[in-house]
């Protein structure tokens, strides 16, 4: 197991669109050093002849007929947007703008 | 009407609504009451991050409503129409499950105010079970966590100790069905999150099997592992309200095609004189003895002792992998954590919050909002999320969890070889004081809370707990639990009023004979007395 820094997290946190602060980085490097620490050793426990199990039951996908049904209205898909305009969810710029 | 309504079992109120000796009304009306009673007010007016000074196990009442939704159903009566077994009688609904016309928050900030434009599945099964959903219920954020101190909204409060915990993260359904706010809750569980609450209020609650309660309208925390189920105060209530949400559901396409019958029948089988008798009961060794508090270990015995007393067959069962149960459970569970939370962007629902500085770009406010709208427990278990799903990593912890989730399986089938259920304590301790776990210091140990838990959900088979008596050292609620293959939901309901009965006929009477007054004590809370003082002064 490798050592959890604090540059790891901040990684982390990017990918997970996550705000930290400094002092959260450096905290919470601590605590998933604990935490992975813990549970690092299901990783010495199963062979390669185990299967994965991703899902509780063994069901496969399941398709459903094709049918018109009644889904929400775009209004009500809107409705608890932080902000809309014409029927679509609006948001703020997508390219850093240099 | 001799008994106080509040009292009732929802079997009981049932009854008693269809011989129209109370009417629906008057049963919504006499849980609102009780719910002003103890829930508390707020702490401060414009803060509903503060908490209330009583339970706080509702986050939202739902007053006019349940009101109107009774009125119907007594109209109905009178007129004579033929109404569902528990017409008129009101539930509490956890708030991870979306209601229309009611606000759900998932007890995070990211969703404060939030209306669902749809129902929930069950919620449209409540609906048209015609039963008036009194309101929602508190939890930890998103469902993550063992003691509701991780609601946005302020901790409920544990009626039989208002200076400890209910329990997580259905701490608020737990504690509604305990103080009489309401005769049944829906709750989900993940990991222990209906059982667990359950067990440190001494109160009943069941993990259906993995499919058995449709997750349509239920918000997600870890797909493969959560599912709804009922809280009550006895076996057969929650059987009853299974019966009631269960079955298939074409929207949930992990829905199992069972029907959802048989489970009152089992619990009235089990309790009958000689229900117990050839029943086969394993004790899982691994679930005893260390990490379990010694008054949870006694009670437990003496559940075990009563069954083989009642003609069980009680044999002791190994199961080698539960000891890696929750190192898998807390990789397989944070990492869909992460995956499932990623949809909180700012964009389609809930909070949004803009940067204080530079350009205001998707990614900045992406950032920024889930900055501000999740709390410290949701960003650790997305963190460690996405560390286990990161490109390195991804076999040695996400894979290899799964793998261990298959051993856990078969430790089952090995198991239900022997026996027809297996037995252990459904938490190793009793509630503990709010506030005396450090998570930051050591954030591993409020995680093995839900080490006698966790194996069933990864796992996929159902679990029932139910109060074993309250432990001799504290004097708090234990809680015993049943677990049975999957699909065989119907083995738990049987198993778990069977021992009821005899824990009642031992005890001289269910569990909450001996449960505080709760509005005495509600109003013996220093926040509560400072609170009314200041509100009579403003008069």
């Amino acid at each position: 197991m490798s050592e959890i820094t604090r540059d790891t997290v901040a990684h982390l946190a990017t990918l997970a669109h996550i705000e930290m602060s400094e002092e959260q980085l450096q905290a919470m490097a601590g605590e998933l050093q604990q935490i992975v620490g813990a549970v690092a050793q299901v990783s010495e426990v199963a062979g390669d002849d185990v299967p994965a199990t991703s899902h509780p039951l063994p069901l496969r996908n399941v398709m459903r007929e094709d049918v018109v049904g009644e889904p929400l209205t775009a209004e009500e898909a809107l409705s608890g947007a932080p902000d809309a305009e014409d029927g679509q969810f609006k948001v703020p710029a997508i390219l850093e703008e240099d | 009407m001799t008994q106080n309504i509040i009292e009732l079992s929802a079997a009981e109120l049932a009854q008693k609504l269809a011989e129209r000796e109370v009417t629906s009304v008057q049963a919504v009306e006499a849980h609102l009451e009780r719910i002003a009673a103890t829930d508390g007010r707020p702490v401060e007016a414009d803060n509903p991050y503060a908490g209330k000074t009583g339970l706080n196990a509702f986050l939202h009442v739902n007053t006019e409503e349940a009101l109107s939704v009774a009125a119907e159903v007594d109209a109905a009566r009178e007129s004579g129409e033929d109404l569902p077994e528990l017409a008129g009688v009101p539930i509490a609904v956890k708030d991870l499950i979306v209601t229309k016309g009611q606000p759900t928050t998932a007890a995070s900030k990211m969703l404060e105010g939030w209306m669902s434009p749809y129902d929930g599945t069950v919620t449209q099964r409540l609906r048209a079970a015609r039963m008036p959903m009194l309101g929602k219920t508190n939890l930890d954020e998103f469902a993550m966590g063992s003691t509701t101190e991780h609601s946005a909204y302020g901790v409920t409060r544990n009626p039989w100790d208002l200076t400890r915990i209910p329990g997580g993260s259905g701490g608020g359904s737990a504690a509604a069905v305990t103080a009489f706010q309401a005769p049944l809750a829906l709750g989900t569980d993940t990991g222990g999150s209906i059982r667990q609450p359950a067990a440190v209020t001494g109160s009943v609650g069941v993990k259906p099997t993995y499919g058995s309660v449709s997750r349509y309208g239920v918000i997600a925390m870890a797909s493969s592992l959560d599912q709804v189920g009922p809280c009550s105060r006895t076996v057969l209530d929650a059987a009853l309200l299974h019966e009631v949400v269960g079955g298939h559901d074409p929207q949930d396409s992990t829905s199992l095609t069972d029907p959802a019958t048989g489970f009152a029948s089992a619990a009235r089988a089990g309790a009958a004189e000689g229900g117990l008798k050839g029943l086969r009961v394993g004790v899982v060794k691994e679930l005893t003895g260390e990490g379990f508090q010694a008054g949870v270990e006694q009670r437990f015995r003496e559940a075990v002792d009563l069954l083989r007393s009642a003609g069980a067959e009680v044999v002791e069962v190994e199961t080698p992998n539960f000891r890696y149960a929750l190192g898998a459970y807390y990789l397989i569970m944070s990492s869909e954590v992460s995956s499932n939370l990623a949809k909180y962007d700012g964009v389609r629902f809930g909070r949004r919050t803009l940067p204080t500085d530079g350009n205001l770009t998707i990614e900045r406010v992406m950032g920024a909002t889930r900055a501000a709208g999740f709390g410290a427990e949701v960003k650790r278990r997305t963190i460690l999320g996405t560390y286990a799903l990161s490109a390195g990593y991804y076999d040695a912890y996400y894979g290899s969890a799964q793998k261990v989730r298959t051993l856990v399986q078969r430790d089952f089938n090995a198991a239900f070889e022997k026996c027809d259920v297996l037995i252990s304590p459904t938490a190793p301790t009793t509630a503990f004081p709010i506030g005396s776990v450090d998570e930051h210091a050591d954030p591993m140990q409020m995680y093995l809370n839900d080490v006698a838990t966790i194996p069933t959900n990864l796992a996929g088979v159902p679990a029932i707990s139910l109060p074993a008596g309250l432990a001799p050292e504290d004097g708090l609620p234990v809680g015993v639990q049943f677990m049975a293959p999957a699909r065989e939901d119907a083995r738990l309901y049987c198993a778990g009023a069977g021992l009821e009965a005899l824990l009642t006929q031992a005890n001289g009477g269910p569990i909450w004979k001996d449960l505080p007054d709760v509005v005495t004590a509600v109003n013996n809370l220093p926040g509560t007395t400072s609170a009314v003082a200041t509100e009579g002064a403003a008069k």
